[in-house]
């Protein structure tokens, strides 16, 4: 059987509906960004212009590192529930009684989780750059255009957002609860993120070439970390909570 | 309560043998140790309503899920709906069937019209407008459509699983206990939509724990408790178990009650269960009622009644998975 986009597209139009619906989700996905653009607003102009250029691309680099928290913590929370949560309200079973395969579910899930965090994230460094050009000392607004910083950030968005989907979703799938599942999510969505910090705060020296080398790094993560997802991803596992014991080949997995 | 040896396990006698909507043969499963089931073979065929019953644990809910390809079988093979038992096929087999399980599973912050709308999705179906409308209005659930389904009752939702498990009008219909928990008004409303459903000639595989629900659905029944132990017609299993039976109630008891059943051409048997109260064993109680009658007038008793004894399924259920504890216990 091919694979089909009219059911990755049921799964998205129902996890969307569902979220809207979803006070936790609603929170998540305003008081967090909220949280993190505010703090990002107070760096952004609490800084002097009298400071060295080193001092402040550092400051730059930490302000729009909060940035970079949005796209890691949303997701991370939305696809730790994306399974062990269907399991827990039984809503799991039917689904994986329909035709869908293990690909078109994940990809699903992965899909719904990563639109609203890359609308959101985008939208807040939108308005994280408008409210430089207004409002910002000239010194400043040239320091964030002049490096590397808008780069890393239209880069890093959705390689970070994809690096916490599948950590979120590989937990989910393997956890029994989602509590557990949440807390485990956000810390394995954290390892690309310090790799970006330390670009930021200019440990290691921020370019272009090594931003984007580093992205190429994070895509292959990505890749991998969507392998691996579809290995975890276990038909009978998530059914049972055992793996089939039977003959070779006869995994219930797809 | 005299009962002939269990007959051994064997196929159905009104399945057909070809064409049939599932064909399961000495099919095994273990998680570790522990046996779900174990040679498990039966036949259902198209258009059949098939019950299977058991205890808790028996393995009902894992074979649904067996043949629902949710679990890859230990041992033996199968064929749902004309295909093939396998991993590679479960996408096929899952476009083919429908399992409503015993937790109805919706997405309660969604309407019923979504919650079909998604899954009429992942069967890709067409006019899903007009699909969903149509299974709405067969569990007469149309003018809930845009309610939220955490507002309904669970007799309600019950309802919604069946609908969404009607979405793909399935050959093979597996209901795991699905009317577990509900109110007597919820059970006779999924009885009556269960009656529908075969009188459409919808291929239904029932699991559940109300015997007086197997018998008034199911064309035949399995009785399921690790390993098959018995499988037939509810009529079938009850002669295949059970002695026919009359049962005769006097005023006073019988002086001698030897000298009036024994000697009676179709009487095999006899005891006296209470106070002038009599089992006769008989070998066909449209014949040996009339003749017994005759006696008990001509031997001077007040007969109050002269009934045929009817065993139950329950009965048979009873005997056969009390007798199946003792046997594992020795």
């Amino acid at each position: 059987m091919t694979f089909s986009w009219t059911r990755v597209g049921a799964i998205f139009r129902k996890e969307l509906r569902d979220y809207r619906r979803n006070r936790f989700v609603i929170f998540t996905m305003s008081a967090l960004p909220l949280l993190f653009i505010v703090m990002t607003m107070v760096q952004l102009f609490a800084l002097k212009t009298s400071v060295s250029s080193a001092r402040l691309n550092d400051r730059i680099g930490l302000s729009m590192l909060y940035l970079l928290i949005i796209p890691t913590m949303v997701p991370s929370a939305l696809t730790a529930y994306s399974v062990v949560g269907e399991r827990e309200q039984g809503t799991l079973e039917p689904v994986l009684i329909t035709p869908i395969s293990r690909e078109e579910f994940l990809v699903a899930k992965a899909l719904a989780a990563f639109t609203p965090t890359i609308i959101i994230a985008y939208a807040l460094f939108g308005v994280f750059l408008s409210a430089a050009e207004l409002f910002a000392h000239p010194a400043v607004v040239a320091a964030i255009f002049e490096r590397s910083h808008v780069l890393i950030q239209l880069l890093f968005t959705p390689l970070l957002a994809g690096w916490a989907i599948w950590m979120g979703i590989a937990i989910s799938a393997r956890s029994t609860d989602v509590r557990a599942a949440q807390q485990l999510a956000i810390v394995a969505s954290l390892p690309p993120l310090a790799v970006v910090a330390l670009m930021s705060f200019n440990i290691i020296p921020a370019s272009v070439p090594l931003a984007i080398t580093l992205a190429a790094g994070l895509l292959v993560l990505d890749i991998y970390g969507w392998r691996a997802v579809a290995a975890v991803f276990d038909r009978e596992r998530l059914i049972s909570g055992r793996v089939a014991d039977g003959r070779r080949g006869a995994r219930a997995g797809r | 309560m005299t009962r002939r040896g269990a007959a051994p396990v064997s196929w159905g006698t009104d399945a057909p043998r070809s064409g049939s909507a599932l064909v399961v043969d000495h099919l095994t499963k273990r998680f570790g140790e522990r046996v779900a089931y174990q040679d498990v073979s039966f036949e259902v065929g198209y258009g059949e309503v098939f019950g299977f019953l058991g205890p808790n644990g028996a393995g009902k809910t894992t074979m649904v899920r067996t043949l629902g390809t949710l679990l890859a079988p230990t041992s033996g093979s199968a064929t749902v709906a004309g295909i093939a038992l396998s991993a590679e096929a479960g996408p096929q087999i899952r476009a083919r069937i429908s399992i409503m399980p015993e937790s109805p599973g919706l997405y309660l912050r969604l309407t019923v019209a979504e919650n079909l709308e998604c899954f009429a999705g992942l069967y890709e179906l067409g006019d899903v407008g007009e699909r969903v409308a149509a299974v709405l209005e067969a569990v007469n659930l149309t003018d809930r459509a845009n309610d939220l389904c955490r507002t309904l009752s669970k007799g309600l939702r019950q309802r919604v699983a069946l609908a969404r498990a009607l979405l793909n009008d399935p050959t093979v219909l597996f209901l795991d206990e699905p009317t577990s928990g509900l109110d007597p008004v919820a059970t006779r409303d999924v009885h009556d939509l269960i009656t529908a459903l075969r009188d459409r000639g919808v291929t239904i595989f029932l699991t559940t724990h109300r015997l007086e629900e197997a018998e008034r659905l199911c064309h035949r029944v399995a009785i399921l408790n690790t390993s098959l132990l018995l499988i037939g017609r509810p009529d079938e299993l009850r002669e295949r178990l059970f002695t026919r039976a009359v049962q005769v109630r006097t005023r006073a008891p019988l002086a001698d009650p030897r000298a009036v059943f024994e000697g009676l051409d179709h009487v095999e048997g006899w005891e006296q269960s209470a106070s002038g109260t009599y089992e006769l064993h008989v070998s066909d109680p449209d014949a040996a009622a009339p003749e017994v009658a005759r006696a008990l007038v001509a031997a001077g008793a007040d007969v109050l009644s002269l009934v045929e004894s009817r065993h139950s399924l329950e009965d048979v259920y009873l005997e056969l998975v009390d007798e199946d504890v003792e046997v594992r216990r020795r």
